[in-house]
Parts: C-alpha cells; sequence; structure tokens
C-alpha cells in the first residue's frame, strides 16, 4: 500500500498547492472588488483530467495490491509472452498517431487529420488483438488465470487496461464519425485532442505496466525470463 | 476566448454574458421526469431511490433489535437471517443510502444552484449516473430474493468466510452483491466527475472558490475522496468475484472446508482488509465531509450570523480530506499487524481530531451571540453538533491500539460508529431537507409534526446508542445472533437489550411521521415563497420557486460577495444576498421585493 500512499500524496499535493493558491491574500468577507474572468479551458477536458486521476488510482491500487501479494512464499512467475513487446510497439505508434491527427487538427487540416485517425484506431485495435493472442497463448501453455497468483494479476492487470482501450476506441468512433459527417472544427478538434491525450495515457500506464510484469526482481516479478 | 473584461466605474464585475451552455430541452413527460438530464430532476430520483433502499434497511434494524432485545421470541429469525439483516443493513446504509443521498441527492440540486450554473457540465453522464445507481440498487434486491439469500458476511465482507460455504448467501447472494458494488461505483464515477468539474469550470461571474458556501465545498471535498477511494472498492469487488467464480486465488489461502480440501491456494486475506479499508475509511468522510459543509451553512443561516472561520473551515475540510486516507489501518489493529504500524496509525488517526474539533468550535462560534432562530434546520443542526461530538469523543477510545484491543467487536464499537457516521449526519439530512424543501417543492414542512419527529428522533437516538457502550464495556459482542449463557454478561444487559430494542421501534415509528410530513406538505404545506429564510446563498435568489430547467431565468447572476453576509453593520436587512451589488445596497430592494411564490 506505500505505493498507494505515494501516489494519493502527489494527488494531495496539487491540490493543497491549487487551493493554496486560490486562498493566499483572499479575504473573501471583505473582497468585493471586481473579479477578473479566467479564461476557461473546456469542459470536457477538465473531465478528462479528473477521469484520468481516478484510472490511475485504480492502477494503483492493482500495482499496490500485487506488490503485498508478492512477499508471499509460493510466488511462482509465469514465462514472459514474446509477443507484448510487438504489441507495445503497436500501442506506441497508435498514440503517434493520434498525435499526428491531434497536430492536423490544430492546423485545421481535416484532410491530415482523418489519415492519422483512422491509422491510430487500427493500430490500437491491433494492439487489442495482440493482447487476446497473449491470453491464448498463455492459455494453452496451461497458465490460466486460477493456475497461480502470478497469472492471476497478469490477467487482471492486462484486462484492466485493455477495458480502458476499449473505452477509448468508443470515444474514436465518435470522433471517426464526426470527422467524416463533416463536423464543426472545433468540435472535431476537441475530440481529437481529448483522444490524444488519452492515448498517451494509456501508453504510459502500459509501459509501466509492461515494465513491471517482466523486469524481474525490480519489478513485480510475475513474468519469469523464459520467454513463450 | 478573451481573458479580460472591461469593468464598470464602481470597479465591479459587469452583469455580462458569461458563456452560456446549450441546454437539454426534453419535451415528452417521460423525457422531462424520467429519462431527464436536469439535475434538479435527477437529485430527486437519486434522493428518492436512496430512501426507499434505506427504508428497507431501517426495517432490518427493527428485525435485528427484536431478535437481540427479545430473543428466540421470533421464530423467522434464524441465525443466517439475522447475519444477512446485519451484513445489508450496514451495506445499504453506508453506501446505498447515505453515499447517494448526500452526492447523488443534495449533490445534484445544490452544486449548480449554489456556483451559479445552468446545469452540470455533463448531463448526459449524469443521467447515466443515476441509472447505474437504479440498476445497482435493483442488483442489490436481487440477491436478496436469490436461492441461498443475501450475503451474511457483514458489511465489510471479509474472505475467506464471505464466499465459504456456511455462511449465508455465499454463492449468489455474494456475487450478485460485488456486481452491485461495481455498478455503484461506475455509476458514481459518473456522477463524481460532473460534480467536480461543475464546481471547477462551471461556476458564475465573481462566484471565486473563496466566495463558495461551505455546502459545496464539503459535496466538492467529498466528491474527490469518492473519486479516489472507489477504486479500492471497485478492485476489491472484483478481485472477490474473481475468487469466487473464476476459482483464482487473490484473497483465498489454501485452506480446509467442511473436510475438503478447497482448490485456492496462496492467496492473502489480509490484502483484501488493506483494500476495503482503504476505501472504507475515506467512506466515513465521504458522508461526514457533505455534513459538514451543510451543517456550517444551516447554522449560519439559522443563527443570522457569518460562519466563523471561513477559510480555516475551507481547509478543515481539506485537510480531514488528506488525513483520511492515512488512517484506514486503525478498523485492522486486531489482524495481527506489526505494533509500529498500529503505532503509525493510532497517531495519524488521533491527528484527524484537530481539524475536526477546528470546525465544531468554529460552529460554535458561530452561534455564539448569534441571533437564533429555533427553526427545524437549527435544531438538527444543533443536535448534530452534540451527537457529532459523543460520537467523536469515543472514536479517541478507539483509535488507540491498546484501548481498542479490548472493546474491538464488542457493541461500543457499535454504538460509536452509530452516533458519529450514522445518526449525525442524518441529522443533517433531516435539517437539510427542511431548509431545502422549500426550495424543492415551493411549501414548508409542517412545523409541529417536524418538531415530533425532532424531539423522539433526537432524544430516541440517545436512549438506543448511549447505552450500547456500557454494553460494549461489559464485553457484549457486535453480529452475535444470542448471548444466552455465558457468564460474564449479566442478567441487566439482557435488560438493557430490551430496552434499546423497545427505543428503536419508537424512533423508527417516528420516521413514519417524517415520511408522512414529506408527503402531505408536497400537497397541503404553507406556500413558502422563494426565500423564506432569508439566505444568502444563490439558489434562493432564482426568479421561480420551484426553479426551472436552467434554474436562473435570461441571465445567470454576477455575485459580489460571500455567502455569508448576515447581520452586516450599517445594513437595514440583515442578510445581503450574494449577488446584491454594492451599489444597490443601501436602497435594500432584495428584502422587499415581493417574494415570486411559486406554489
Amino acid at each position: 500500500m506505500t505505493i498507494g500512499m505515494v501516489f494519493l500524496s502527489f494527488l494531495m499535493a496539487i491540490i493543497v498547492g491549487w487551493l493554496f493558491r486560490q486562498t493566499v491574500h483572499v479575504q473573501p468577507w471583505r473582497a468585493q472588488q471586481a473579479v477578473p474572468v479566467l479564461p476557461t479551458a473546456p469542459a470536457a477536458k477538465a473531465g478528462l483530467w479528473v477521469f484520468l486521476a481516478v484510472a490511475s488510482s485504480l492502477f494503483v491500487l492493482v500495482v499496490s495490491a500485487s506488490s503485498m501479494r508478492l512477499g508471499l512464499a509460493d510466488w511462482s512467475p509465469i514465462p514472459r509472452p514474446r509477443l507484448l513487446l510487438l504489441n507495445t510497439a503497436l500501442l506506441a505508434f497508435a498514440s503517434l498517431s493520434m498525435e499526428s491527427a491531434a497536430r492536423a487538427g490544430r492546423r485545421g487540416d481535416v484532410g491530415a487529420l482523418r489519415p492519422w485517425l483512422v491509422a491510430g484506431g487500427v493500430l490500437t485495435a491491433g494492439f487489442v488483438l495482440g493482447q487476446l493472442v497473449v491470453w491464448k497463448q498463455l492459455h494453452d501453455a496451461a497458465y490460466g488465470m486460477s493456475s497461480s497468483a502470478a497469472a492471476a494479476f497478469f490477467y487482471l492487470f492486462t484486462a484492466a487496461h485493455g477495458l480502458h482501450v476499449l473505452g477509448g476506441l468508443v470515444a474514436w468512433a465518435r470522433a471517426v464519425s464526426r470527422a467524416w459527417k463533416g463536423a464543426k472544427p472545433a468540435a472535431l478538434r476537441l475530440n481529437v485532442e481529448l483522444c490524444a491525450t488519452y492515448w498517451h495515457y494509456l501508453l504510459g500506464v502500459w509501459v509501466v505496466l509492461y515494465a513491471l510484469l517482466v523486469s524481474g526482481g525490480a519489478g513485480l516479478a510475475i513474468c519469469s525470463s523464459n520467454p513463450l | 476566448m478573451s481573458s479580460h473584461v472591461a469593468h464598470d466605474e464602481t470597479g465591479f464585475a459587469p452583469p455580462a454574458e458569461t458563456g452560456e451552455v446549450e441546454l437539454y430541452h426534453a419535451k415528452t413527460f417521460i423525457g422531462k421526469y424520467i429519462w431527464s438530464q436536469d439535475a434538479k430532476v435527477i437529485a430527486v430520483q437519486y434522493a428518492v431511490t436512496a430512501i426507499g433502499i434505506g427504508l428497507v434497511a431501517l426495517v432490518f434494524s427493527w428485525l435485528m433489535r427484536l431478535q437481540l432485545g427479545f430473543p428466540g421470541r421470533f421464530a423467522f429469525i434464524d441465525p443466517s437471517t439475522y447475519l444477512q439483516l446485519v451484513s445489508m443493513h450496514g451495506m445499504i446504509m453506508v453506501i446505498y443510502l447515505l453515499t447517494a443521498l448526500f452526492l447523488g441527492g443534495f449533490g445534484n440540486y445544490l452544486i449548480p444552484l449554489m456556483v451559479g450554473a445552468r446545469d452540470m457540465v455533463f448531463p448526459y453522464a449524469n443521467m447515466l449516473s443515476y441509472w447505474f445507481y437504479l440498476a445497482a440498487v435493483v442488483l442489490l434486491v436481487t440477491s436478496m430474493l436469490v436461492p441461498g439469500g443475501a450475503s451474511g458476511a457483514g458489511w465489510t465482507l471479509y474472505p475467506p468466510q464471505a464466499i465459504l460455504e456456511g455462511t449465508p448467501g455465499a454463492r449468489w447472494g455474494i456475487i450478485l452483491l460485488l456486481i452491485s458494488l461495481v455498478v455503484f461505483v461506475i455509476g458514481f464515477t459518473m456522477g463524481g466527475l460532473n460534480y467536480v468539474v461543475t464546481v471547477l469550470q462551471a461556476r458564475t461571474r465573481g462566484m471565486t472558490l473563496m466566495r463558495m458556501p461551505l455546502t459545496v465545498w464539503g459535496i466538492f471535498m467529498a466528491t474527490i475522496l469518492a473519486l479516489l477511494a472507489f477504486p479500492a472498492l471497485f478492485v476489491s469487488a472484483i478481485m472477490m468475484l474473481l475468487d469466487q467464480t473464476l476459482g483464482t486465488s487473490f484473497f483465498m489461502p489454501a485452506l480446509i472446508s467442511r473436510g475438503h480440501q478447497l482448490n485456492y491456494s496462496g492467496g492473502n486475506p489480509l490484502l483484501f482488509q488493506h483494500l476495503f479499508w482503504f476505501f472504507g475509511h475515506p467512506e466515513v468522510y465521504i458522508v461526514a465531509l457533505p455534513a459538514f459543509g451543510i451543517v456550517s451553512d444551516l447554522i449560519s443561516t439559522h443563527a443570522r450570523k457569518n460562519i466563523f472561520g471561513y477559510r480555516m473551515m475551507v481547509w478543515a475540510i481539506l485537510v480531514i480530506g488528506g488525513l483520511s486516507f492515512v488512517v484506514w489501518a486503525h478498523h485492522m489493529y486486531v489482524s495481527g499487524m506489526n505494533p509500529y504500524f498500529g503505532f503509525f496509525f493510532a497517531t495519524t488517526t488521533l491527528i484527524i481530531a484537530v481539524p475536526t474539533a477546528i470546525k465544531v468550535y468554529n460552529w460554535v462560534l458561530t452561534l455564539w451571540r448569534g441571533d437564533i432562530r429555533l427553526t427545524l434546520p437549527m435544531l438538527f443542526a444543533i443536535a448534530f453538533i452534540f451527537t457529532f461530538v459523543n460520537g467523536g469523543l469515543t472514536g479517541l477510545f478507539l483509535g488507540n491500539v491498546v484501548v481498542d484491543l479490548p472493546l474491538s467487536d464488542t457493541m461500543f464499537v457499535v454504538a460509536h460508529f452509530h452516533m458519529v457516521m450514522g445518526i449525525a449526519p442524518v441529522l443533517v439530512v433531516f435539517g437539510a431537507i427542511h431548509h431545502w424543501y422549500p426550495k424543492v417543492t415551493g411549501r414548508m414542512l409542517d412545523a409541529r409534526l417536524g418538531k415530533l419527529h425532532f424531539w423522539v428522533t433526537f432524544v430516541g437516538t440517545y436512549a438506543i446508542f448511549f447505552p450500547m457502550h456500557y454494553l460494549g464495556f461489559m464485553g457484549v459482542p457486535r453480529r452475535y445472533y444470542a448471548i444466552a449463557g455465558t457468564s460474564f454478561i449479566p442478567e441487566s444487559a439482557h435488560l438493557l437489550n430490551a430496552w434499546i430494542s423497545i427505543a428503536a421501534f419508537v424512533v423508527g415509528a417516528a420516521q413514519i411521521v417524517f415520511l408522512y410530513n414529506l408527503v402531505a406538505s408536497y400537497f397541503r404545506g404553507q406556500p413558502s415563497g422563494g426565500n423564506p429564510w432569508k439566505a444568502t446563498t444563490l439558489e434562493w435568489q432564482t426568479p421561480e420557486t420551484p426553479p426551472k430547467h436552467g434554474n436562473f431565468g435570461k441571465d445567470l447572476p454576477v455575485v459580489y460577495r460571500w455567502a455569508y453576509d448576515y447581520g452586516v453593520p450599517g445594513v437595514g436587512p440583515d442578510y445581503i444576498p450574494q449577488n446584491v451589488p454594492p451599489r444597490e445596497v443601501p436602497a435594500a430592494a432584495w428584502d422587499r421585493a415581493p417574494s415570486p411564490a411559486g406554489a
């Protein structure tokens, strides 16, 4: 749970810093001066960031849980699926494509935006498919969900991440339909920017999870060094 | 987007065009009241559902008291049924009633109105949030009806016993309950995103953070806590579900049950306790912080005095919220943890008393020399202070490891947490309903029935829970079906149990009076007008009562002052609404305006 506490301390620091900026030198009972109107980011953007904090809390807790479980005597790692490396590359390229789409959107270039957006989605679908193949490989090699604690955590990690990816693909499908139906450029741009942010987050979470899965003693020791 | 707005000659923010949101306009009755995207309707939906399922939990507590007060007289309560009643009572009250009512009910109604917004920022997600909540409630009720009945594992659901044969509802009961919790968390996340982002992004012109009423602060911080803590419940529910259905061993150690070696191996039951209480302790404050915020506003409004130490109150809410994440293991002192670990958690637990005491002192100092009106909201607020202090003081006992060990799992614990997070927040709920019912319906609740309900509830809950502490001192354990045949428990304990049960039935009956009042006043209550309490906050300044879709008519209000301008020296009326510009203060038109009664 130490990991959870570190994560929460980090979030609390952000909140305390933010509140401090809002309250220091403010005397609400006297303040009747003019209040400048601050430019506000679109609500959807703030909503996404709050959601990312919630999702991070979920992932941190799962990592915390497995690191507590790790200490027990009967821990036996599962082999390392080699396919994971390819999947990681697919997700990285998906994230890059989304970024290119977002940049095209900022330039107002819908023609360039469309292929990048589609590429991002297709690569991501490839990632999900790859993860399913990994599950199949493990299952065929007798490393099913209930075979060992390490296997159970492996499935839990990949499923939790995969479901977030699938949720992203729903948002992506909406962005695609907007890109082809000729939605307002501002709306489309916001959509694609949100997708890009979310994809970078998904990639970041996956890279951390992947590192924890495969890096033996330093990580969670879920996968051994034997490749599958 | 322009970041600069010209100011008028007085130097105050002009009543200008705040970015308008596009509102969803429902055309049919079903669109307006069933699949509604209006936060006010969603709030009422949440509140009615929560109170409905809460009544089920209330009836369960009567049945428990029947068994405890008069053991063996009622054949239909067997040991399994008793455990199921205990589990469902706790689970419903904590999660499906209090969390849903404070955040889904009061949060939805008050946040947009109090910060001067037309609606929540994501109305569609807000609507989905309610329907997920309703689905969770339906799943919970279903879990009581399936073969084997509801789970009897206690509201804490500790494995391994929660999913082992022999515990009531260890198969379908617990599966449906866990699914219900997962659905609840998903639904809450959608609502919670709304509450947080609405406070951050949709405040009207002039509504700086430090001008927000403390009600909004309380709900806002509680929502942040919930958004960060509920994932722990989510994860543990999923993991236990996998243990139960797919045979994984997250929490289940190798064990022999009824002579059979089970297929589990190497799971860690303590892991569940850590995850559960990582959610469970913040949950206490998810319930308490909105109550803190609401009670601050009730006291200030009905004592006609600005809240004492507003900034301190805001910071105390934040500090309590932060600390609530580092105390969870004080629920696990008897789990065999490292003594140093216990020392750490005892220390953090006792530190929480500091910001909490600051809040209590500030409430009392707000009352000090106030122009106190003993209206029902005020009565409930004062009752809350008493009850909360009493319940909080016993928390000091239980927070210390050495004192906790003999008291752990006794009736003392039951008395403590019912006082501090059961009765105290519920008193605030009653006060808040009396305070805002006129805004929601346009009619006042009947004060005579209200006073009857108040006195029976306030005195009655003391009659229930105060003696229960003594039962705990004697060593009467909690969650036991019967304590007969034990030599250390004297006859007088049984007498006391019977007394507690009778008091519980009386208090329960008083709640029927309250419900009758809610329904009858809707049809026959006195018309209230727009601002019956002469309050300053924005929800009382709406052009119509009850507020229409969009809340504020053509123009959003502009805020010129904080929420606590009561009894300002040199001003005729003893309150100045937040949206009154300084140049209009001498004329004091807001107090003479014909009240736009909606009745």
